[in-house]
């Protein structure tokens, strides 16, 4: 039990709150204190970790840290390889995930996942109220109108410590409230978050109902121990190394499909599930396919894998917008609710701010490895917008930008996992010269306007591989530029250099770096 | 991200989708993302790869050409289906004029989403035959 008397945060009035405690919250707080932005951060657990002090059931992460990469662990270049740790400035609180890893797996264990989280917020002093359960949301009149934070509105957060306000708050509470749809009888079964010791499900005909990840892990798991496996959702499945991306169930859970498509053991229906009855001790399931045929069976335990919704309490009421199977709050490309001025999120609910979905491709804004970049650029933008901290803007000599982006494409950590998302922008200020703006949401620099300026992205179109895509804004309109894949990952050489001095051209030759 | 539950219900009385069954409905549900645009955010940008088909579930959207605005679409419309077909980029911007719910479907899905279901694509052609009306008589 925490002290509360010891416990950082007491109730009052803060320029910013942050409420959670899972890696997006951890990331941001770690971020805005680098940047000196005082801020509260209030947590309904008792320790670091969110989600992962829980889940995955079967105790194992989806996001691998391959130790070995040729790479130094303390350079920006090897979180490329290394999904799961949090992103620090100073080199000896990198790469934490894999010192902790016992070289069984690279995909660390749920244990492990934790305890990294736990070793960062420590060695980074990282500091958060636990035990402070966030009940509900109202606005108000601030108190300390005109003092340079907020519009003049505060955000009333009643919790179980008692009230806080603040003019901005900052929501990275996870998207992991069970959520199961509306068919009928589907409300008694257990979801995925319920599920029980493995052994339970002993010699049993398990019918899970939904085809993604959460549903084929589970099915992985009990490849050991069900009679019988049935999956069914109404649309066909996707697989990840068929998509390209992380959209698809995962290689890691593509065993029950093997098994599915070469022995005929586990059952996969693309079916509507109608109807679950309860019959005896266990169910009858009745599904209907898109050829109107009906299909009934009996299973002694159903498992509804039908993924989660954003734990928004009360903030629809607030006017905040969500849409979406997970309710997820609708952000501009800076993670603030769209409907809302002044509510922010970070954490696995960046999902939200969608960006362009090149080709249909989402973000990885979902998983460690994608938003804990969107958490360092909201801290910047927050820094910046709300507390007057200024950004670091280097110049750049011009020379240098053409050989500079492309080895931003080939290694910047933020382009290969926020493909299409996040961006690397060098200014091409007439005035001020040629400055590096840093990591920016592609969206925002697409639809913003401004000076001339340059995005560089790395993109995929689901086919291939990844390949640069560069953004030249030019007297106000955007021209994209798309370079050719590399088989080997590589954008460095002669031809990229080439191509890519040839489109900058216009745009660098007006923008002198001045004395 | 898959749709929400009422989206069904919502899609079963565009005239697109009038020809379907109610598991149909379903896996055209599942098969279809969401989406949310703020008041003013772009939905479709001129000139810019990658993009989809969208139907508006909720909301309007102005379809703006060169920063001059042409026309507004409303719920059931949907737009993006010319640059999906050809491969190519929209000539047009698509602009939310309200908070904008949408499906979409990437343009690389499109087509075999239509021939996969026949009476859709046949709806689609009727919508673009009276969008070519519309235009022949504009330009007459």
């Amino acid at each position: 039990m925490a002290d509360l008397a010891q416990q950082p945060f007491p109730p009052g009035r803060y320029g910013l709150i942050v409420v959670g405690s899972g890696p997006g919250g951890l990331q941001l707080s770690y971020s805005l204190s680098r940047l000196g932005v005082d801020h509260a951060v209030l947590s309904d657990d008792p320790a670091p970790g969110g989600m992962f002090r829980r889940w995955p059931v079967f105790q194992r992460m989806l996001s691998w840290t391959k130790p070995f990469t040729g790479v130094e662990r303390h350079e920006r270049a090897y979180e490329r390889f290394d999904w799961n740790s949090l992103l620090a400035d100073e080199a000896p609180n990198r790469a934490v995930m894999p010192a902790l890893m016992d070289g069984t797996s690279y995909f660390p264990s749920r244990p492990e996942m934790q305890k990294g989280l736990e070793s960062f917020a420590e060695r980074t002093g990282i500091r958060v109220r636990y035990g402070t359960r966030w009940d509900s949301t109202a606005a108000g009149p601030s108190p300390a109108r005109g003092g340079g934070q907020g519009g003049g509105q505060d955000f009333i957060l009643t919790t179980s410590d008692g009230e806080y306000r603040a003019p901005v708050v900052v929501f990275a509470v996870g998207v992991a409230q069970p959520y199961r749809p509306a068919i009928p009888g589907l409300e008694q079964v257990p979801h995925y978050g319920d599920f029980r010791p493995v052994e339970t499900y002993k010699d049993k005909r398990i019918f899970i109902v939904g085809k993604q990840n959460s549903g084929f892990e589970i099915a992985t798991g009990l490849l050991p121990w069900a009679r019988q496996l049935v999956l069914a959702s109404p649309s066909p499945t996707k697989l990840s190394v068929n998509t390209h991306t992380l959209v698809g169930v995962r290689a890691r859970y593509v065993q029950p499909y093997e098994d599915a498509a070469v022995a005929g053991g586990v059952i996969i229906l693309d079916a509507t599930i109608e109807e679950v009855k309860k019959d005896g001790a266990g169910y009858r399931v009745r599904t209907r396919n898109t050829a109107g045929q009906e299909l009934t069976m009996a299973a002694d335990d159903v498992i509804a894998a039908t993924g989660f919704v954003t734990p928004l309490r009360d903030l629809p009421a607030l006017g905040v917008a969500t849409f979406g199977q997970s309710r997820l709050p609708a952000q501009t490309p800076f993670w603030e609710s769209a409907t809302v001025p002044g509510i922010f999120f970070a954490g696995t609910i960046t999902q939200g701010s969608a960006g362009l979905k090149k080709h249909g491709i989402p973000s990885n804004s979902g998983a460690v490895q994608g938003y804990r970049y969107n958490a360092r650029v909201l801290a910047r933008h927050l820094a910046e917008t709300k507390f007057g901290v200024p950004a670091t803007r280097e110049r750049i000599d011009a020379a240098a930008v053409v050989p500079y982006l492309l080895e931003q494409v080939s290694k910047g950590p933020e382009l290969w996992h926020q493909r299409a998302y996040l961006a690397r922008v060098i200014n091409l200020d007439h005035d001020t010269g040629i400055t590096n703006e840093g990591i920016v949401p592609l969206q925002y620099f697409l639809d913003a306007g401004g000076d001339d300026a340059v995005a560089a992205t790395l993109e995929s179109n689901g086919q291939g591989n990844p390949y640069p895509v560069v953004y030249v804004r030019k007297d106000g309109s955007v021209g994209e530029h798309a370079l050719a894949p590399d088989p080997l990952l590589d954008f460095t050489g002669r031809d990229y250099h080439d191509e890519l001095r040839g489109v900058l051209e216009p745009v660098l030759s007006g923008a002198g770096s001045p004395a | 991200m898959a749709v929400r539950d009422d989206v069904v219900n919502t899609i079963a009385a565009f005239s697109l989708f009038a020809d379907l069954t109610g598991p149909q409905l379903e896996e055209v549900a599942h098969l279809f993302d969401e989406s949310f645009f703020g008041q003013g955010e772009r939905v479709l940008r001129q000139g810019v790869s990658g993009s989809g088909f969208y139907i508006i579930l909720e909301g309007t959207a102005g379809i703006r050409v060169d920063n001059v605005d042409r026309s507004v679409l409303k719920a059931g419309d949907y737009f993006g289906e010319i640059s999906s077909l050809l491969g190519e980029v929209p000539v047009s911007d698509i602009v939310a004029e309200t908070p904008l719910r949408c499906l979409v479907l990437p343009a690389t899905q499109l087509e075999g989403f239509l021939t996969k279901h026949p009476r859709i694509m046949y709806r689609l052609l009727q919508g673009e035959a009276r969008k070519l009306k519309n235009t022949t008589k504009w330009l007459t």
